[in-house]
């Protein structure tokens, strides 16, 4: 997986899917035109400001509400590159490594990060270094079978495997 | 030691004897559902796998309940990606408007979940149906797309909350008001990726459409699921809906809890959710005065006879205070026609509240009652977030339908008691 570097911005706790994408934007499923409206509730002009490859940064409990896969999918349309939280709701977790949006729980790198540093992110080996202030954190690393859903490339092509092995997973 | 209710209905999926809070396990699912937000891009998944059919046509549930009827071309055309869907693969559980309801009031009465079942829905209401004794949790999209191919599901079997209610509810006091108290007292987040199991002498005596509104709202503390033991409430429920066999399951007197919390009811008083989150709740005495525009009651969490019945014992003879608008909307259709046979329609009309066929309508700020910048509305639906219902700069406040009722009359958030002095368990 390849090394993530990018500017932050930073959320509170509790950050909810109807703040990550507003439900009167729901009528459309379009990855471009969801981007548009990306965190809108939460900051009206985060879609405008945010640049290719930034890093949303956010306290505990993000994505949390209703199970709108158009949250992580508005995200990662925006060209956010991951997103780094104290904790994630369940199903925005689960949603986010479905859809290939890559994040990471790591309450230290939270705690100590402020808006416009420079933060940079190794997956594979679950590190976070926060550039401007030069610290290194480690983040909670994913369980193996997670990270075969995500080395397939997101759940669909995981399905698509295994399918074609014949071999249902069990 | 023993499993919880939760461990066992997972374990008998998996086609183990035992399964351990924190396993990752892939399980069939008994049913499959959809709505017109969440699977027109999980159809655009399937699609993406290549099979050429589902797993089981009987299956998969699609109920376009969040923009229907449709409120403009573009959800129009989302529905019709369904409607498309389900004719080309002989979906039997397809709901067009007119005959359906919104998803988690219709598929309990439809008896398509049942007790025992492993249910996933592409909404994160799903979790009410642990009300019947299933494993009922949301998820995203491309997990439903992944099943309607498949049949099963990837699951972390999650620890246990158990929540044990004991006493006797003062008057006004219902399901609604026990699930608000408990959010306030553990938080939005306070039983993230666990179960709650609702347990206690007090949930042994609701009703069932009381249980519905408590796992309905279990997502809202974070959980993965919501459940209560099946008992005879149940089976009442379910006997006359069932069309293919069910399970009861219970949780071992040894199971293995990550946290047992005890809640006396009996001090608990009618609740209040402030903005913006639904663990800001306060007793209905604590709230001051909070004057409101709009007064919403129905939801899957709160549209079900029950609590039709408090609102119009509430409304009845009554006027709706001439600044708020009082919109109220069944569960589904049959809701519809019953409360229609009761008079209770009459009532509200009466009242002055504008009665809406089934739908989600304003509960997620859609349509048919949106928010203005700066208003205010009481709702007894599930979550008050910003711009929930409308505005960003708009407020929601939550509770049950019998201070939502009492509230649409004062103008302001009020107690029933204020307004009809003591009644009974709503
Ligand atoms: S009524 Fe509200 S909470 Fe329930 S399914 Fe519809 S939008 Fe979701």
């Amino acid at each position: 997986m390849r090394q993530l570097k990018g500017k932050i911005w930073v959320f509170g706790d509790d950050i909810d899917t109807d703040a990550i994408i507003p439900a009167r934007h729901l009528n459309t499923s379009v990855p471009r035109e969801l981007a548009l409206h990306c965190m809108e509730d939460a900051d009206p002009t985060f879609a405008e400001k945010v640049g290719e490859g930034d890093i949303i940064v956010a306290g505990s409990n993000f994505g949390c509400g209703s199970s709108r896969e158009h949250a992580p999918i508005a995200i990662k349309a925006a060209k956010v590159a991951c997103v780094i939280a104290e904790s994630f709701a369940r199903i925005f977790y689960r949603n986010a490594i479905n859809i290939g949006l890559p994040i990471l729980e790591c309450p230290e790198a939270v705690r100590e990060a402020k808006e416009g540093h420079e933060v940079a992110v190794d997956l594979a080996r679950g590190l976070v270094s926060n550039v401007t202030l030069q610290r290194t954190y480690n983040a909670v690393a994913f369980p193996e079978f997670m990270q075969a859903i995500i080395g397939a490339g997101g759940l669909i092509d995981f399905v698509k495997e295994g399918l074609e092995e014949g071999s249902r997973h069990g | 030691m023993g499993m919880t209710i939760t461990e066992k209905i997972l374990a008998a999926h998996a086609g183990k004897d035992e399964v351990r809070a924190g396993e990752l396990i892939s399980i069939p699912v008994d049913m499959i559902l959809g709505n017109d937000v969440t699977a027109p891009l999980a159809i655009q998944e399937f699609e993406r796998i290549g099979v050429k059919t589902v797993f089981d046509p009987d299956k998969i549930a699609l109920v376009p309940d969040h923009f229907t009827p449709n409120k403009d071309i573009k959800s129009a055309e989302q529905v019709k990606i369904m409607r498309e869907f389900a004719q080309r693969h002989g979906i039997t559980n397809y709901f067009e408007i007119g005959r359906m309801g919104i998803e988690h009031c219709l598929l309990p009465e439809l008896g398509l979940v049942l007790p025992g079942d492993v249910v996933i829905g592409a909404d994160s209401h799903t979790c009410t149906y642990g009300a019947l004794g299933a494993f009922a949790t949301g998820v995203g999209s491309t997990d439903m797309a992944a099943a309607m191919a498949t049949g099963e599901a990837w699951f972390r079997v999650p620890a246990t909350l158990r929540l044990i209610y004991y006493g006797k509810p003062r008057p006004w006091v219902s399901g609604k008001d026990l699930i608000l108290h408990t959010i306030g007292r553990i938080g939005v987040d306070g039983a993230r990726y666990m179960a709650m199991e609702f347990a206690g002498e007090t949930v042994a005596g609701l009703s069932q459409d009381s249980r519905f509104t408590m796992a309905n709202m279990a997502i809202e503390a974070g959980a993965k699921n919501g459940v209560f033991i099946p008992d005879a409430i149940t089976d009442e429920y379910v006997k006359a809906r069932a069309r293919r066999s069910y399970k009861f399951y219970t949780s071992c007197a040894d199971a293995d809890y990550a946290d047992i919390i005890e809640i006396n009811v009996s001090e608990i008083e009618p609740q209040v959710a402030f903005p913006h989150l639904p663990e800001n709740t306060r007793g209905i005495s604590d709230v001051a005065d909070v004057t409101i525009d709009q007064v919403v009651i129905g939801s899957c969490t709160n549209g079900r006879m029950e609590d039709l019945r408090v609102a119009a014992s509430i409304l009845a003879g009554r006027q709706v205070a001439s600044h708020v608008r009082l919109i109220i909307f069944p569960g589904t259709q049959a809701i519809y026609r019953e409360a229609l046979r009761e008079g209770l329609l009459d009532i509200f009309v009466a009242a002055g509240a504008a009665v809406s066929t089934p739908t989600c309508g304003p509960c997620l700020g859609g349509h048919m009652g949106v928010l203005a910048k700066g208003e205010r509305a009481l709702a007894t639906t599930n979550r008050n977030f910003v711009g929930r219902m409308g505005h960003p700069e708009s407020e929601v406040y939550l509770s049950s339908p019998a201070v939502a009722a009492a509230s649409a009359i004062a103008g302001r958030i009020t107690s029933p008691e204020a307004i009809m002095g003591k009644g009974c368990l709503g």
